[in-house]
């Protein structure tokens, strides 16, 4: 997770199929989504699906959020990002957001979708293709993050849009992810699972005495190129009662370069749809 | 063209037309004390379009002036109106117009059998269906809430001199000896009529109020209606001619500025709003201002079928402003010096509401502000509100500032307001229905300031030129609206001009700004969701954040302590 534990590409193959099974779990428990539906019981079948397929710890447990708390309208503390019995309706959006770890190998993962037709979901799903090609390019540019962040924020401005990332712990729109090496037991603790945070705290206290983060934020503790390894970037966005975001891991190289882990994805093929229509 | 049609009873009715045959009719009927000539101006506005006919009522003008009370019963008039749209029309239903007792009789004919599918639409001005009238009252005797009894009180003071004319002799003699004449000059847009004239219509109130006021009987009509009310009448209160859904079934309301005499003193407002419906019953599109005038069906958001013009619409408020607008049912026209990013907003504005559409416009050259709104008038028509707000900001020393720094400012933050209030808000004045000039000054127009001289400055000039126009305007109902946001998070802070500054200095100085406008998080939204109230409220000046309230507030009480600070030196 740190500097010095780059990627092998076996390990990259490892983390695109966990990535593959995340996004596959998000997709196929949206299909069974119907109105009444809450939040608990979306993530409950997100869970499910992925103990199925041999997930065995969480990053963070499976989130669900329906309708305006896609947007994290009204959200005070950290625990109203736990699932609700908030129920969907008709034309609501919805966010599927997990982060199994199967192997030691993680994943965390972003899903927008919409419960029938909403011009304002269709708008900012279109928009957020935006975010996917500026970040990696400017990652790329070997751009400071901090600068990123801002550059997100005067998209996101430009569209006419609010940054909702910032309503996460640390307002982060990223964070470094790795491998999970811990012999303490898998449980759970306020949502995370105690080895993952037993790595990042580790990471934090290491990026900063490099005084640097593994969590992406717009502080001048961000004020760095990207840091090689795997990141999971999550840009979210929001428009009135509606948010959408995507979240998939960035691989950079020691070298500084930048690529995402994987391309096909559903929002990454709603995109090519809507593209060659 | 005049000719005469006799009435049932024999009377002589003096009828004139103009405008083309074959095109739609509209029968227009005066009231009392007037003859046609009240429809002069209308008549010359609607004359190229339209069939235009309008009489001498009984007793009135050149018609016939039969004796005695009985002649002047309510069915007898409705005869009257029968015998000359048989004349003008008879193979074709035809419009009606009319205003005061004429539109108590067109009221009375409309809803009683005569009239069965003789005519398409009525346009009602300043003359209730007397029957109605009758169940107003009671209805508002029955169940005296406060509200109801002002409503009542304030009406039967109006009509004191409806009781007046009860009594006999005294009224005549009124007439003759001019006493009602001087208190009639009191009202606008009166002429002075004939002296037998107004005697003879006396009868008119001794004939029908008392029977029809007693015993009023349920009267209905499908016809689609419009009720023009004048918002100072100071004969019928605008509730009594409104309050009628119960009775009609297609029923539109629009309260007007302007008095009891608006075909006199508004001829081409009336015009306009009665060529709306006209047009509309003979199968064309529904005009915007009579959507939103529409009393019956769907239910209705806050800013449905209301026209809004917004410049500097591509960021911050001016954005925010439209897409709440839009939210709200208005149909938005966005405009900005940046293409793209209004281009943007208009989109956003689309996905919320009805249609937005966007405009390229530099609102400091005033050529380019004129031609926007001949445009804007041709592919939208005549807006409703108009929201002044696209503004730059410059800080920082007096001496610093330059020549050219400070021509750029007034041109955009002064130049540009004057523009907008000249006009487009001298289209809102032009078009006779009212509505609302929002000038976006800022809490800098009070607070003065060592670090904002010339931004201050302009603000303060804008909130000026507000409460003056806002005078100026009252008596056309347009209400001018001046906003003073304080600290609201938008790109301002990032596109100040900060003089005195290096590059790099400026860029860092900028940056702080906007750090300090994002920790403070009064967001756009917010803003504008506030302005939308002042709006709606028609406050004549807005402060939003709480700094701009607390700062008003220190203005007025304590301008020194505000001198003093003025002397601090922010730094940013």
């Amino acid at each position: 997770m740190a500097a010095k534990k780059v990627a092998d590409p076996a390990d990259l193959v490892k983390f695109r199929e966990l990535q593959q099974l995340a996004y596959a779990a998000a997709q196929s428990v949206a299909q069974t989504l119907e109105p009444g539906v809450t939040e608990r019981q979306a993530a409950r079948r997100l869970r499910e699906y992925l103990i199925e397929r041999g997930v065995q710890d969480w990053f963070h447990t499976p989130f669900a959020w329906f309708g305006d708390r896609t947007a994290f309208r009204g959200f005070r503390t950290p625990l109203q990002f736990f699932p609700t019995a908030r129920k969907l309706a008709e034309n609501m959006p919805f966010i599927l957001d997990c982060a199994p770890v199967r192997d030691g190998y993680m994943a965390d993962i972003g899903y927008a979708g919409c419960l029938g037709t909403n011009r304002i979901f269709d708008q900012l799903m279109a928009d957020l293709a935006e975010y996917r090609k500026l970040i990696v390019a400017r990652v790329n540019e070997g751009v400071p993050l901090q600068q990123i962040y801002r550059d997100v924020d005067a998209l996101i401005s430009q569209q006419g849009y609010d940054n909702r990332h910032r309503v996460y712990p640390g307002r982060v729109i990223g964070h470094q992810i790795g491998k999970v090496h811990s012999r303490l037991p898998k449980s759970i603790a306020v949502g995370f699972g105690i080895r993952s945070l037993q790595t990042l705290v580790g990471d934090l206290i290491v990026e900063r005495m490099h005084h640097r983060s593994p969590l992406w934020a717009d502080g001048a503790i961000s004020d760095h190129p990207a840091t090689p390894g795997l990141w999971a970037v999550e840009p979210h966005i929001g428009f009135r009662d509606v948010g959408v975001k995507f979240e998939e891991i960035l691989v950079v190289t020691s070298s500084g370069s930048a690529c995402w882990l994987d391309d096909d994805l559903p929002h990454v093929r709603r995109w090519q749809r809507t593209a060659a229509a | 063209m005049a000719r005469d049609v006799v009435s049932t009873d024999g009377v002589r009715l003096r009828v004139h037309e103009s405008g083309p045959h074959g095109a739609p009719t509209v029968v227009c009927i005066h009231g009392y004390p007037d003859d046609h000539t009240l429809w002069d101006g209308v008549a010359t506005e609607l004359a190229p379009r339209y069939q235009v006919v309008s009489y001498d009522v009984r007793g009135a003008g050149e018609s016939g002036k039969p004796r005695g009370r009985q002649a002047y019963r309510l069915d007898q008039l409705a005869q009257d109106l029968v015998a000359v749209i048989d004349a003008v029309s008879p193979d074709r239903p035809v419009h009606l117009m009319a205003h005061d007792w004429g539109a108590v009789q067109v009221w009375h004919a409309l809803t009683g059998p005569w009239l069965a599918d003789r005519v398409c639409s009525y346009t009602s001005i300043s003359g209730p269906c007397l029957d109605h009238a009758g169940h107003w009252f009671r209805a508002r005797l029955r169940r005296p809430t406060p509200r109801a009894l002002r409503e009542l009180i304030s009406q039967l003071v109006s009509s004191w001199y409806v009781t007046f004319f009860q009594l006999p002799l005294l009224p005549e003699l009124a007439w003759r000896t001019g006493l009602a004449q001087h208190a009639l000059a009191l009202a606008d847009g009166v002429t002075t009529p004939a002296v037998t004239d107004a005697v003879n219509g006396v009868q008119l109130y001794r004939a029908n109020m008392f029977p029809r006021l007693a015993k009023p009987s349920p009267r209905r009509t499908d016809i689609p209606v419009q009720v023009l009310a004048p918002q100072r009448d100071p004969f019928v209160s605008r509730s009594l001619q409104t309050d009628i859904r119960r009775w009609v079934s297609n029923l539109a309301v629009r309260e007007l500025p302007g008095g009891h005499w608006l075909p006199r003193t508004h001829p081409s407002t009336v015009a306009r709003c009665a060529s709306e419906l006209i047009d509309h019953t003979e199968g064309g599109p529904e005009a915007r201002g009579l959507r939103r005038a529409r009393r019956t069906g769907r239910q209705r958001k806050r800013f449905d079928d209301t026209l809004v013009v917004i410049t500097g619409a591509g960021s911050g408020i001016g954005r925010a402003t439209a897409l709440e607008f839009a939210e709200q049912g208005a149909e938005v026209v966005a405009t900005d010096i940046d293409q793209q990013s209004v281009e943007r907003t208009a989109q956003l504005a689309s996905t919320l509401g009805p249609t937005a559409s966007a405009y390229l416009l530099d609102v400091s050259d005033g050529g380019a502000v004129e031609k926007f709104a001949t445009l804007l008038r041709e592919e939208h028509g005549i807006p409703d509100i108009v929201v002044n707000n696209a503004g730059i900001g410059v800080a920082g020393p007096f001496f610093d500032t330059t020549v050219a720094e400070w021509e750029r400012l007034i041109d955009v933050n002064l130049w540009g307001v004057i523009h907008g209030c000249r006009v487009l808000g001298g289209l809102l004045v032009e078009g006779g229905a009212g509505g609302t000039i929002v000038n976006i000054a800022s809490a800098a127009a009070y607070l003065p300031s060592r670090a904002l001289p010339a931004y201050s400055t302009t603000k303060a000039a804008v909130l000026s030129l507000s409460q003056c126009l806002r005078g100026e305007l009252a008596g056309a109902g347009v209400g001018v609206v001046a906003i003073c946001p304080g600290f609201v998070h938008t790109n301002i802070a990032s596109t100040t001009r900060f003089v005195g500054r290096d590059a790099a200095q400026e860029r860092a100085t900028r940056q702080r700004a906007t750090d300090l406008y994002r920790r403070r998080n009064f967001t756009a939204r917010r803003a504008a969701q506030e302005i939308l109230r002042a709006v709606e409220r028609n406050s004549a000046i807005a402060p939003i954040t709480v700094e701009a309230k607390v700062g008003l507030l220190a203005a007025r009480l304590t301008p020194g302590l505000l001198r003093a600070l003025a002397r601090a030196n922010v730094a940013l």
